[in-house]
């Protein structure tokens, strides 16, 4: 790699000499094209991001990102593996977010059945989707601020994040991979008390949002850092498969939330923040205003939601209770059926997406009537915006560089599968 | 799950038939599926774009998917997205190993990462993409993980050579050999039991002079 700045000593030949200055000792410092490698370990590139920056001095010229680094072989795996056992492989993708890739797994499968969940199990879907959505912003926008030079973000939001953790542990018995929605429902109701301690969360989180609000939004050194940075138009943002908080900040109201409702959110009311310029900035007061949103969802959800059963009563889909096991044959051979042969889908073929924090989140799964995918493709969200960094970042300074992946909101476990 | 009104997919799906390379379309568990050729994609999915009648003005997701027993062993799918109508198209071009799809990063910038994913894990060339680099597997990687002839475990595994100081790539041993279990019900997949091949043929037997007595009843 060459050294980039090179010193030295003015020899009067220089084409670009500047103006001598009173002593006669001008410096002239000659920046040549250097190329620097960004990651795999580097603690802003959010994971395992190998970038390689091609710059002209201190400015971008090129970025040429290496994906790859975390590739498990997820889909491949997944084709040798009931659709039940599938499942905790969506937890593993983005990691920050959980419950949102189980989520697009289940409602693949249930469109490919043709079953649905009782209502009590789409309100727990919902609520935990919206749960999941906070967990994720936080995550980011504090790691983002992190990245740009703030501290003080990430320590609170981290606290703000345990609790969530706390919910999802509660139901789930995992703090990250929980492994909890169900075709039909989810795996087990909420444990009792919990939907008390969701509502006292949901009441005291605004205030937190307004803290974190008052740290960042209106901060001179924030501002510098993000304003105009990455910026990416409404037409660009499309043409680059931009999707969820990035392409609101272009202007394009676009949530599958609200155009494709799944599960509960038709009868939920929510607004779509959408912003115009399409900057760092933007995207992170995208996301800011919809962490309210999402409050607002989680509230509803605990209004709406009546006792019940949370998943459906077909003993080919979901297991029995221990309690029948002890007493019934059948329960006992329905248990051993589930757990070692799955169901099986009937042929055919769904591309089925949801709004995952990060964006559009799609499964296209091909069933061929076995009980393990044929083909199972997965859309992941970042892929398409760390794509665009080059876009982004071309012409702009190496921090900010690094401001525009924080921006993006990339998790390796999602984009290399 | 609320879909886009059935009613207008399904008069999409009339207008799908006339563009150009349409082979066949329809819905497919209300979703807009189009088969198309190879020739004429470009012009196809510029149709889909620009066209007002469909306007996809994003393409999500670009797959392959691998049908080893097709003379064609390929399916290159596309995804498409109408953010303005708010309907998705499904383009399916079947394609070999050897024969390149047109490339559709002049479209759409973010088919570039796509097409390069589609390379590396099945062997889908696309023509007039200039960066047909390998995305997801090592540096270094050879084969098509994706294809269905390609094994699950793989042909090498990685460790760091303590002698040498470097990591290393080796032939996979398996300690156990990798079970593939069948999960065909033997009620409903196994027709004749082993040695009860007879029995099998006079059943048959039986079963179609059934067939023709209920025939010569009526």
């Amino acid at each position: 790699m060459p050294d980039g700045i090179r010193t030295h000593g003015f020899d009067g030949t220089h084409p670009t000499t500047p103006s001598e200055d009173k002593a006669g000792t001008t410096k002239v410092v000659e920046v040549d094209n250097h190329t620097i490698n960004f990651g795999p370990q580097h603690p802003a590139a959010h994971g395992v991001l190998r970038l390689i920056l091609e710059m002209d001095g201190e400015v971008v010229e090129r970025a040429d990102p290496h994906i790859g680094l975390l590739h498990r072989g997820t889909e491949k795996l997944i084709e040798y593996k009931t659709y039940l056992q599938a499942l905790p492989y969506f937890d593993r993708l983005d990691y920050v977010s959980p419950m949102c890739m189980e989520h697009t797994w289940i409602l693949a499968q249930e469109k490919l059945l043709g079953i649905a969940a009782p209502e009590r199990g789409r309100w727990i879907r919902t609520m935990f989707a919206e749960i999941t959505r906070v967990l994720n912003h936080l995550l980011n926008v504090t790691t983002y601020a992190l990245d740009v030079g703030a501290i003080t973000p990430s320590l609170w939001g981290f606290e703000e994040r345990e609790k969530l953790l706390h919910f999802y542990e509660a139901v789930s018995g995992a703090r990250y991979h929980s492994n909890y929605f169900r075709v039909g429902g989810v795996a087990r109701d909420l444990p009792v008390g919990l939907a008390e301690q969701i509502a006292a969360w949901a009441d005291t989180f605004p205030t937190f949002i307004d803290e974190l609000e008052q740290l960042l939004t209106s901060n001179r050194i924030w501002k510098q850092r993000t304003v105009d940075i990455g910026i990416m138009s409404a037409e660009e943002a499309l043409a680059w498969g931009f999707s969820g908080p990035p392409l609101r900040a272009s202007g394009v109201p676009w949530d599958l939330r609200k155009s494709q409702p799944y599960d509960m959110y038709e009868q939920v009311e929510f607004d779509i923040p959408v912003a115009r310029n399409g900057d760092c900035y933007d995207r992170y007061l995208v996301r800011m205003a919809e962490m309210r949103q999402s409050v607002y969802i989680i509230q509803q959800c605990l209004e709406q939601m009546q006792p019940g059963p949370v998943k459906i009563e077909d003993r080919k889909f979901t297991a029995p209770r221990r309690q029948e096991m002890k007493r019934s044959m059948e329960a006992l051979i329905h248990h051993f059926k589930l757990y070692t042969e799955g169901y099986h889908i009937p042929a055919g073929s769904t591309y089925t997406a949801t709004e995952s924090p990060k964006g559009e989140f799609g499964v296209y799964l091909i069933a061929d009537g076995s009980n393990r995918p044929y083909r199972c493709k997965i859309r992941p969200t970042g892929f398409a915006h760390l794509q665009a960094i080059e876009h982004m970042s071309k012409r702009h300074m190496l921090a900010d560089a690094v401001a525009i992946i924080g921006s993006i909101d990339v998790v390796f476990g999602e984009i290399d599968r | 799950m609320a879909e886009p009104a059935p009613s207008g997919l399904a008069f999409l799906a009339q207008h799908a038939g006339t563009l150009p390379g349409v082979v066949r379309c329809g819905l497919e568990g209300g979703e807009l599926v189009l088969h198309a050729g190879r020739a004429d994609l470009v012009a196809l999915l510029t149709a889909l774009r620009d066209d007002r009648r469909f306007s996809c003005e994003q393409l999500m997701e670009l797959c392959g998917v691998d049908w080893p027993e097709r003379a064609e062993r390929f399916d290159v799918v596309y995804m498409l997205l109408s953010v303005s109508l708010n309907h998705r198209v499904r383009v399916v071009v079947p394609t070999s190993a050897e024969a390149p799809v047109p490339s559709v990063h002049t479209l759409w910038p973010v088919a570039t990462w796509f097409e390069r994913e589609a390379w590396d894990l099945f062997g889908i060339t696309f023509s007039d993409q200039p960066d047909l680099r390998r995305i997801l597997t090592d540096y270094g990687f050879s084969g098509h993980p994706l294809r269905k002839d390609f094994p699950l475990t793989g042909y090498v595994e990685v460790r760091y050579d303590e002698d040498q100081k470097r990591v290393v790539n080796e032939p996979v041993t398996l300690t156990q050999d990798f079970r593939n279990f069948d999960f065909v019900s033997p009620w409903e997949g196994m027709v004749t039991l082993p040695g009860d091949e007879k029995a099998h043929t006079d059943r048959q037997k039986a079963a179609s002079a059934n067939t023709v007595s209920i025939k010569d009843s009526k």
